[in-house]
């Protein structure tokens, strides 16, 4: 079937537990909405940082996924969910450009532009985590059909 | 600016457009007037079932769509007139706007022409596609 290409959207996948990124979207969640009320530029930036981490090593590597693994993973009962790496490594490039966004509205004094960058990513943060929203899902598939001809 | 207000502006519409969210995720939506274009199996790369074929479009950036493939999978298994097509909706782009799917993972459901008469997006029920597909003569 010429036409038809399966390879790319469910095959041969990285599989990571499921409950670290929504864990990791809680802290996010907690750190963006801090970062909101007090301006902070500096809690933007190590939150730019995570994102970093979260975008070019994956999701698995972040301070927020340790601390998944070394405090709440040992007293979770049940069976362990998996899920593919990919879908939350693209939420966090998409949380990083929001971040150098708000941070260069810090750095140029241009508040609303910190506040309207932080606002975006707190909004995908906080659906990620109480909704379990999946941010791929829905942007990915628009960006994909407006970039390529 | 160190004001409460932006923080409960965001948290509100977050609330409001999560609340929609899981509310429509997987629900079957028919189609007012069943004029799309006629595929088959040149197209969607699996003969049409005799009465339905559930046609899924997936991406990689996807969570659900595993889950959603898993389900569909599985149902078609004891219904021997319902037939199931996956299709990675960025390697088959033209398709995907010709039929304008928008997210993943999207399940539309053809009639035995091969004609969409509604569709699903995210994840649905077992309940969910079972109405569906029985709704489809």
């Amino acid at each position: 079937m010429a036409v038809l290409n399966q390879s790319s959207a469910t095959t041969k996948v990285k599989l990571i537990d499921a409950r670290g990124p929504r864990f990791s979207a809680v802290i996010t969640t907690l750190v963006l909405a801090i970062a909101l009320v007090t301006q902070s530029a500096v809690l933007i930036a190590l939150q730019l940082v995570v994102f970093a981490i979260g975008a070019f090593a994956g999701p698995a590597k972040t301070p927020y996924a340790f601390l998944f693994k070394k405090f709440v993973k040992p007293r979770l009962k049940g069976e362990v969910r998996t899920e593919d790496a990919r879908p939350p490594q693209f939420a966090q490039s998409i949380g990083l450009i929001f971040a150098v966004v708000a941070l260069a509205g810090s750095l140029l004094s241009i508040p609303a532009l910190f506040t309207v960058a932080v606002g975006f990513a707190l909004f995908a943060a906080f659906l990620n985590a109480a909704f379990n929203f999946c941010l791929g899902c829905e942007i990915y598939l628009i960006a994909i059909r407006i970039i390529k001809k | 600016m160190n004001s409460l207000t932006p923080l409960v502006v965001v948290l509100v519409l977050a609330i409001a457009f999560g609340v929609w969210y899981t509310r429509t995720r997987g629900e079957f939506r028919k189609k007012k007037t069943v004029n799309g274009p006629k595929l088959d199996a040149s197209v969607i790369g699996v003969e049409l079932g005799a009465r339905v074929t559930m046609v899924q479009f997936s991406s990689a950036f996807c969570s659900p769509c595993r889950a959603t493939k898993a389900l569909l999978e599985d149902m078609v298994k004891t219904m021997p007139d319902v037939h199931y097509a996956h299709i990675d909706a960025e390697a088959n782009l033209e398709l995907v706007r010709k039929l304008d799917v928008r997210s993943t993972p999207t399940t539309l459901f053809l009639n035995s022409e091969g004609v969409e008469v509604g569709r699903a997006m995210g994840t649905p029920k077992r309940s969910q596609v079972l109405a569906a597909v029985n709704a489809i003569r």
